[in-house]
């Protein structure tokens, strides 16, 4: 929609934003999405996030985790293409409560597979990887086992953030197939199809 | 010690709070002629700086989460600026045992940045309803007296809705309702069949141009804050409008901290904290209007104390702080299977429902007194954070099958809010602590909470209706909610629904009210209180127009009164 800019220009049309009128307000939000689009890109170019909680291993089982969670499929990306983990580190960098959960959760999840496959989770073979995933992915597996119980809430936490990381994404909207955030005239209603 | 300034100036009036109440007192006093100066708690709004309109969630760093997360408690990082529960430096207490949660907004404009805009009138019953059901009290004024106001705020501020004739939910001045989401118009089918009556809701949002102000272009945002003003916020209405006169006087980040009596027992001026240099000066004015919160103007009354009042001012009858409510609010939601069908679609819509249920079950002997309306949401929304969390509980997993779990279900849930009418009760009550102070040297407030039987019997109805309407539409309900326990049948918390009111109410006798019906103090004739604090009942209508069109009304008698020389 907006034409290659650079990104002075951009910004420049940002900061001049606040004065438009009606039609012209358009213009800063999709200024904003387009600046914001570059950065992203040159973030991901560079390919070398610095994790601001995680320790560089757990940050990679993290990213695995993530992808495991919410996968890429024929129809879009994954939580890894979505910035799932980067918004996960955030959030976790900021809050001591995640910091224990996530934190303490990935530990756990490392020194499980150590006695169970003597491998931390990176090095499992993929069936193994499979095997504990299952374990931890179900509230009824602690119920059998307790020793999972750590593991079940850790995941349970993962599993909802890292949801909140790709359905908030560009990547995940566009995958829900919300249509919206647009102008309008006139709402049109609910379009007629068939209904029970 | 910091220096105590005297300002020069000797206002006409001076008005505490920038929010529903007080821009609306501000418009009509400035447009009356009167120099106007309004204190405000807060920084100035910049809706095109401040608003976060039309911004994605992966254009924020914390995607609408906020700093740690935060925002998952507190509403949403998009929300209008500066409302919170918690202000730092600013705390307010819950006593022993209650728990009471208070929102305020540090801005101008204040709530109105981000209300809900549901602009519902009084019905007459509601005026009246001791003299129905001997409970609470009657007000001092009819639905007669006020409804010439409802008919100026609603030609003014714009409403849409439509003419009803309903008994509990009086018509008003209304632009067209925009067409129903598929979400509601499945809610109006299973209504239709139970014989309820689900119709078009009355929000304070333009579906065309008005007053000079742009038509909704329907992007679901309100809550955010409108831009181009499409919605009534009264920092970007009513406080324009008081200072397009030029008689205006508009002082930021100045916090009330006392109301000055004079020598002849009026109100002299109003004591503030500058924030930005953390001294106090004083504002002096012929006449004081409160419009500072329910809960804040009742604060302030009693922090003014002197030898006249010692228990507060303008509370010789004990009642500032006392009354106070807040609505009774339980909340539920459905699943509906035919959603799964529909295609993407645009559901934006304006910010907040299209449709709405009031209260219909008026004429009939329920096991609780007054009644209560439901607000629905849901839908195909703009996704954000907790989206998917019920979804990811129920399925658990991981994987492509978690994924397509969650396309498949996105926008299936209806959403059903009841909110209604709470009776005052004795343990219910805000008073001022005796030992914690804010930031600003402010002795801050102590509240006690707590529902009576009654309320919680209405929202055990509240919760057999949503399901009624469930399963009468064809979904599944889901609710969180056990008879027992800290919140019965999903009651909230004091103060959660942010319909707080009736902690200075207003009476014909000074021995039991406040304010006289025209919001003016029994006991100091230059000071009025034009915000919730004069509500003397808390029916099931969200009470922001009402608000205002009390306030309107005061101010028409203030100006009247001023005139006359009898301020």
């Amino acid at each position: 929609m907006i034409p290659a800019v650079s990104r002075r220009e951009v910004l420049k049309s940002l900061a001049i934003g606040s004065a438009a009128t009606s039609i012209l307000r358009v213009i800063p939000a999709e200024a904003a999405r387009h600046a914001r689009q570059m950065i992203a890109a040159e973030k991901s170019a560079s390919k070398s996030y610095a994790p601001k909680f995680f320790s560089v291993h757990q940050y990679k089982t993290l990213q695995a985790l993530c992808q495991s969670i919410i996968p890429a499929d024929k129809d879009a990306g994954g939580a890894i293409e979505a910035g799932a983990p980067e918004f996960i580190d955030l959030l976790t960098s900021e809050n001591p409560e995640y910091q224990l959960i996530l934190g303490g959760g990935l530990v756990w999840l490392d020194s499980t597979c150590s006695d169970r496959y003597a491998k931390v989770y990176l090095e499992c073979a993929p069936e193994q990887q499979t095997e504990i995933l299952d374990k931890i992915a179900y509230r009824r597996n602690a119920v059998t086992d307790g020793a999972l119980g750590q593991g079940v809430e850790f995941f349970s936490f993962l599993r909802n953030i890292t949801a909140d990381g790709f359905f908030t994404s560009e990547i995940g909207i566009k995958y829900l197939g919300y249509i919206g955030s647009t102008f309008l005239h006139e709402f049109p209603g609910c379009p007629a199809v068939a209904e029970t | 010690m910091p220096q105590i300034t005297r300002s020069p100036t000797n206002y006409d009036v001076c008005i505490i709070g920038s929010g529903a109440a007080g821009g609306t007192s501000a418009k009509v006093l400035a447009e009356g002629g009167l120099s106007v100066a309004m204190l405000e708690a807060g920084p100035p709004v910049d809706p095109a700086r401040d608003f976060k309109e039309h911004v994605w969630p992966y254009q924020l760093p914390h995607r609408g989460a906020g700093v740690g997360g935060r925002a998952t408690v507190d509403f949403s990082e998009f929300l209008a600026p500066n409302g919170s529960w918690e202000i730092a430096g600013e705390p307010y207490i819950s006593a022993p045992g209650t728990r009471f949660h208070w929102f305020r907004s540090r801005i101008v404009g204040g709530r109105t940045n981000h209300w809900g805009r549901i602009a519902l009138r009084l019905a007459p019953v509601d005026f009246r309803a001791r003299s129905n059901d001997g409970m609470g009290d009657d007000w001092p004024i009819s639905y007669g007296d006020l409804a010439p106001f409802y008919d100026k705020v609603e030609s003014y501020i714009g409403v849409f809705g439509t003419a009803e004739n309903i008994p509990s939910a009086p018509d008003g001045i209304f632009l067209p309702p925009p067409k129903p989401r598929c979400t509601e118009t499945i809610v109006k089918k299973a209504c239709d069949r139970l014989q309820i009556p689900c119709i078009p809701a009355r929000l304070a949002i333009l579906t065309r141009a008005h007053n000079g102000r742009p038509g909704c272009h329907y992007c679901g945002q309100c809550g955010r804050g409108c831009i181009s003003a499409a919605n009534f916020s009264s920092s970007q209405v009513t406080i324009p409008a008081a200072q397009k006169t030029g008689r205006f006087t508009l002082i930021t980040n100045a916090m009330a901290r006392e109301i000055v009596l004079g020598e002849d027992g009026k109100a002299r001026a109003v004591s503030y904290i500058d924030k930005a240099t953390r001294t106090e000066k004083k504002l002096y004015a012929k006449s004081v209007v409160l419009a500072a919160s329910a809960c804040e103007s009742a604060r302030l009354l009693l922090n003014s104390k002197s030898a006249s009042f010692p228990d507060g001012l303008a509370n010789s009858s004990g009642v500032v702080g006392r009354y106070l409510t807040d609505s009774v609010g339980s909340a539920g939601g459905g699943f509906f299977p035919q959603l799964m069908k529909m295609p993407p679609h645009n559901h934006d819509g304006v910010g907040g429902m299209h449709l709405y249920i009031p209260w219909w079950k008026y004429a009939r002997k329920n096991d609780f007194p007054r009644g209560y309306h439901i607000e629905l949401s849901g839908g195909r929304q703009m996704p954000g954070i907790g989206e998917f969390a019920d979804i990811c509980e129920e399925y658990e997993g991981y994987g492509a099958g978690l994924k397509q779990r969650c396309r498949e279900l996105y926008g299936t849930f209806i959403g059903f809010s009841g909110r209604g009418e709470m009776i005052p009760n004795e343990k219910t009550y805000c008073e001022i602590d005796p030992t914690v102070m804010d930031e600003w040297g402010i002795p801050v407030l102590r509240f006690h909470f707590q529902w009576g039987e009654s309320e919680i019997k209405m929202a055990r109805d509240m919760q057999q209706t949503f399901r009624d309407i469930v399963e009468a539409g064809g979904g599944t309900y889901y609710a969180r909610t056990m008879p027992e326990g800290t919140n019965p049948y999903g009651i909230e918390d004091g103060g959660m629904i942010i319909h707080e009111l009736g902690t200075a109410r207003m009476g014909v006798s000074p021995k039991t009210s406040a304010l006289n019906p025209y919001c003016q103090a029994h006991d100091v004739k230059n000071l009025f209180v034009t915000d919730g604090a004069a509500f003397v009942s808390n029916p099931d209508k969200n009470p922001t127009l009402t608000i205002m069109a009390l306030a309107w009304r005061a101010s028409e008698y203030l100006l009247d009164e001023a005139r006359k020389g009898n301020l």
